[in-house]
C-alpha cells in the first residue's frame, strides 16, 4: 500500500534556501515539492520552518547496563518529541560498546523501537579501559563511523594515536571527552569564582584546553578525523578556529546547556546543573554562543544523559554529571543562540549527520530524499513540564523557552506532532 | 530564622543580635546549674555524615542545656553503610520525631539539600569546605569578649583557607562586624579566586604578623583532599607556623584562635597554644553558648514555655 503525507506551507530549507511551498512524500521519500499539493493526508505548516530531520551526534541511551535511568525505547520516544530522527549513542553501557556484536545489539534495539535511527559509537579501547585498542575492524563492519571513550578521556597520547592512524584510514572520526585527569581529579564543578566561594575543588578552563592543544598535534601527524565533543571553553573555540584555518580535519560540538548556562547555576548546589565539563564562565559561554554562530562550533549536541531521581537526591559532590536534554535541545538553542533557519537544520542536522556518517540523515529536502524531517516552529513559547525520558535530570523543567519542533518526519512516517510520539513500533 | 545555614547574607544587627544572645547564655552556662527549660520537649538530632567529637558535643551540650531531647546519628554505625540514601535516611530519622537537625556533611550544600526535604529546621554543622557558620559566630564572640567590638580590629586568617569552612564563615562575619581581615597562605592554600571575599591575601606571614590584633590558625588538614599542597610539613611550619620567635612579634595585646584540633608542633607551637593569649579552650566554651542561642532563635521564641 502507498503512504502518503503532504506538508503544506512550511518555509521549506532547500539547496536554494528557505522557500515557502508544500512537499509531498510518498514511501518514505520526497516525492513532490510545490505549491498547492492536495491529498488526504495533509498538515498545515504555516510560518515553521522545514528541515532536515535533526541528528544527534551525542547522546546516552543507557542500555545495555543501566536501564534504570533510560532505555533505547524511552531515549527513542525523548528523541523523536524532540525532533530527532536520528541519534549516535555513546559506548559508555555496561557492558561497554567495544565489539562488532555489541554494536549491532543496540542498532538492533533501536531498530525495533522504530522511531529513530540509533547509531552506537563505539570505544576506542576495549572496555573503555584507556588501554588497548577496541575491536575497531568489528565496530566498523557493524557501521559504527564514531569512535569515543566517553566518560572518560583517551589520555594515553599513544593509544589515542594509535587509534588514528587505525582510523584514518577508514575515515572514521575519533570524538573526544576532552577533560585531563590531573587537572580534574576531585573537581565537581568549574574552578572560579563560585568555586572559590564554595569552597568546592574545581576543574580549570585549562583541564579541557591542554587535552585540545595536544590531541590537535596528533591530528597533524596522523591526518584523522577528529572531533572535540561538549566544548566549554572559550581557549578551546579559539584553537579549533585555528585549526581549521590549518586545514585540520577537525570538528567541535556544543551541549545545548552549555550555550545556556554559566557556574553562577551552580550557586545553590542544585545537582541538576552538575555537568561534565562543568558549566564554565559567562565569558566562556558567550564565546561557545559565537562560536556556533559563527561556523565554528560545527553542531549542537545534546549529551542527553538520563540519572534516576535517586541519583539526584544527594548532595551536589556525590551527584552524577550531566542533564537530559533530546526534547528541547532545539527550543534551548532557538532560545540562547537565535540561528537562522539555514544555521539551525545545519548545525543540528546537515553538519552531525556528515561528521557521523548517517546515510539519509541531514539531507535538504529535495525530490528523491528519504524524507526524515523536523518542522520546527521558531517562534512558538512554552514550558516544558514533562519528559518521555525515564529521568527528569533537567534545568529545562519549568524553563520558559522559544521555538519548538511540531512535526517529526521518520522515513516517511510522522513520529510526533507537538513533543508527543504519534508513530510507535512503526 | 527558619534555618541556620550560613554566615553568608547575615547583617551586622543579625549577627550581633545571636552574639547579644549568646552572651545571656554564657552567664547562663556559669550559674550553678547550667539549665534552662527553654527547649522543654523539643527534640534535636544531631546528623553528623562526617566525623566529629567536639562540635557534636558541643550541639548536644547546648540542646541539653535548654532542656531539649538529643539524638544522634553516626555514618559508621547506620544504615549508609548499608547503601540507605542520604534522603531516606533525613526522612527516616525525621519520622522518630525531632524538631530539628544539625548536620554535618563532607560535601558542600548538604544542609541545604536536606532543608528542601524536611519542614524542620536544619542548622550547619559544617559542609564541605564551604560554611561553619556557628564556629564563626563562637569565634566572633570570644574575640569581642576580649576586645568589645570587632570594629577595626586586624585579624589575619593563616593557613588552609582553600580547604577551610571555618575560614569561609569567619571571613564573612568578621568583615560584616567591621573587622579588616587578611587571608595568609601560600598560594595553593589561598581560593583560586581570593577577591571573592572581603579580605585581603598575602602569602607572606612575617610582613603581616606585626600589625595584627587576632591571629587565626587554621588547622593543617592532612586528611582533606588528599593532593599534595605543600611540599613538606617542616616547610609549612618554617613559613607559616606561629612558634614561639613569631608570638613574641605580635602586638603586646594580641591574641591567638584556632579551630581546633590542633597539630602542636606544625602549624602552631606547644607553647604558644598553651599562652594565656591563646584563646582556644574560650572559644570551645563559647561554642556552646552560640549554639544555644541558635537553638533558642530557631525552636524557641513564641512557641518556647
Amino acid at each position: 500500500m502507498q503512504s502518503e503525507l503532504i506538508l503544506a506551507g512550511g518555509t521549506v530549507l532547500t539547496a536554494d534556501g528557505p522557500v515557502e511551498t508544500d512537499l509531498r512524500i510518498v514511501d518514505g521519500h520526497i516525492a513532490e515539492i510545490g505549491g498547492g499539493l492536495d491529498g488526504d493526508e495533509r498538515i498545515d505548516c504555516t510560518d515553521t520552518w522545514v528541515g532536515p530531520g535533526l541528528v544527534d551526534l551525542h547522546a546516552h541511551f543507557r542500555e545495555p547496563g543501566q536501564e534504570w535511568k533510560e532505555d533505547i525505547t524511552t531515549g527513542s520516544r525523548a528523541a523523536a518529541a524532540g525532533g530527532y530522527t536520528a541519534v549516535v549513542v555513546m559506548p559508555n553501557t555496561d557492558p561497554a560498546t567495544d565489539a562488532g556484536h555489541l554494536a549491532r545489539f543496540v542498532a538492533d534495539r533501536g531498530a525495533e523501537a522504530g522511531l529513530v535511527d540509533v547509531m552506537p559509537a563505539g570505544a576506542v579501547s576495549k572496555g573503555r579501559a584507556g588501554v588497548e585498542l577496541a575491536h575497531l575492524d568489528e565496530l566498523w563492519a557493524a557501521g559504527v563511523r564514531v569512535f569515543s571513550d566517553d566518560g572518560d578521556v583517551v589520555a594515553d597520547a599513544g593509544l589515542l594515536r594509535r587509534a588514528m592512524d587505525y582510523l584514518a584510514a577508514r575515515g572514521g572520526v575519533i570524538s573526544q571527552h576532552a577533560v585531563d585527569v590531573g587537572l580534574s581529579r576531585g573537581g565537581h564543578m568549574h574552578e572560579g569564582a563560585v568555586s572559590s566561594l564554595l569552597g568546592m575543588y574545581g576543574i580549570p578552563s585549562a583541564a579541557d584546553d591542554v587535552i585540545i592543544a595536544r590531541d590537535l598535534k596528533l591530528v597533524e601527524v596522523t591526518g584523522a578525523r577528529y572531533h572535540v565533543q561538549h566544548l566549554s571553553t572559550a581557549n578551546g573555540v579559539a584553537m579549533i578556529a585555528d585549526a581549521k584555518a590549518n586545514g585540520l580535519p577537525v570538528t567541535a560540538e556544543v551541549t545545548p546547556h552549555h550555550l545556556a548556562f554559566d557556574h553562577h547555576a551552580a550557586e545553590g548546589t542544585d545537582p541538576v546543573y552538575k555537568m561534565m565539563p562543568p558549566l564554565r564562565s559567562t565569558e566562556d559561554r558567550d564565546a561557545l554562543r559565537r562560536g556556533l554562530v559563527d561556523g565554528t562550533i560545527d553542531v549542537v549536541a545534546t549529551d542527553h544523559a538520563p540519572h534516576a531521581d535517586h541519583e539526584e537526591e544527594v548532595p551536589w559532590e556525590h551527584a552524577p554529571n550531566g542533564v537530559i536534554g533530546l526534547e528541547w535541545a532545539a527550543a534551548v538553542v532557538n532560545t540562547f543562540a537565535g540561528l537562522d533557519q539555514e544555521a539551525f537544520y545545519d548545525r543540528l542536522s546537515v553538519a552531525p549527520a556528515r561528521i557521523g556518517q548517517i546515510e539519509g540523515h541531514g539531507l535538504l529536502p529535495a525530490i528523491g530524499v528519504p524524507a526524515n524531517l523536523t518542522v520546527f516552529d521558531p517562534n512558538r513559547e512554552w514550558t516544558p513540564t514533562v519528559t518521555l525520558s525515564k529521568a527528569q535530570n533537567s534545568p529545562y523543567l519549568g524553563l520558559p523557552l522559544r521555538g519548538k519542533a511540531t512535526i517529526t518526519v521518520y522515513r516517511g512516517v510522522v513520529t510526533a506532532v507537538d513533543g508527543a510520539v504519534t508513530g510507535e513500533g512503526s | 530564622m527558619n534555618h541556620f545555614l550560613t554566615i553568608e547574607g547575615l547583617s551586622r544587627d543579625d549577627l550581633g543580635g545571636l552574639l547579644d544572645d549568646a552572651d545571656e547564655f554564657v552567664e547562663v552556662l556559669h550559674r550553678p546549674i547550667p539549665k534552662v527549660p527553654a527547649l522543654r520537649g523539643k527534640t534535636v538530632a544531631t546528623m553528623f555524615f562526617e566525623a566529629s567529637t567536639r562540635t557534636k558535643m558541643s550541639f548536644e551540650k547546648a540542646a541539653k542545656a535548654l532542656s531539649a531531647d538529643t539524638m544522634s546519628f553516626s555514618p559508621g554505625t547506620s544504615s549508609l553503610s548499608k547503601g540507605e540514601s542520604l534522603k531516606d535516611t533525613v526522612l527516616t530519622i525525621k519520622a522518630m520525631g525531632t524538631d530539628a537537625m544539625v548536620v554535618r556533611h563532607t560535601a558542600t550544600g548538604a544542609p541545604w539539600r536536606i532543608a528542601e526535604w524536611i519542614e524542620q529546621p536544619v542548622l550547619n554543622g559544617g559542609d564541605g569546605a564551604h560554611q561553619h557558620p556557628t564556629q564563626a559566630l563562637l569565634d566572633a564572640l570570644t574575640i569581642r569578649q576580649h576586645f568589645g567590638t570587632l570594629d577595626g580590629l586586624k585579624i589575619g586568617i593563616v593557613g588552609d583557607i582553600r580547604h577551610s569552612r571555618v575560614a569561609r564563615s569567619d571571613i564573612q562575619a568578621f568583615s560584616t562586624l567591621g573587622a579588616e581581615v587578611t587571608m595568609v597562605a601560600p598560594r595553593t592554600l589561598l581560593p583560586v579566586v581570593p577577591e571573592v571575599f572581603e579580605a585581603a591575601a598575602s602569602e607572606d606571614l612575617d610582613s603581616v604578623l606585626p600589625d595584627l590584633d587576632v591571629v587565626y590558625v587554621l588547622r593543617v588538614q592532612a586528611e582533606r583532599g588528599g593532593a599534595s599542597v605543600f611540599p613538606s610539613l617542616s616547610e609549612y611550619t618554617a613559613r607559616y607556623g606561629i612558634t614561639k620567635e613569631r608570638f613574641a612579634r605580635l602586638k603586646p595585646d594580641a591574641i591567638v584562635l584556632h579551630p581546633g584540633p590542633m597539630n602542636r608542633g606544625v602549624e602552631i607551637e606547644g607553647a604558644v597554644a598553651d599562652d594565656p593569649r591563646a584563646l582556644i579552650l574560650d572559644q570551645v566554651f563559647n561554642g556552646v553558648a552560640v549554639r544555644m542561642a541558635v537553638l533558642f532563635r530557631l525552636l524557641g521564641g513564641e512557641h518556647a514555655e
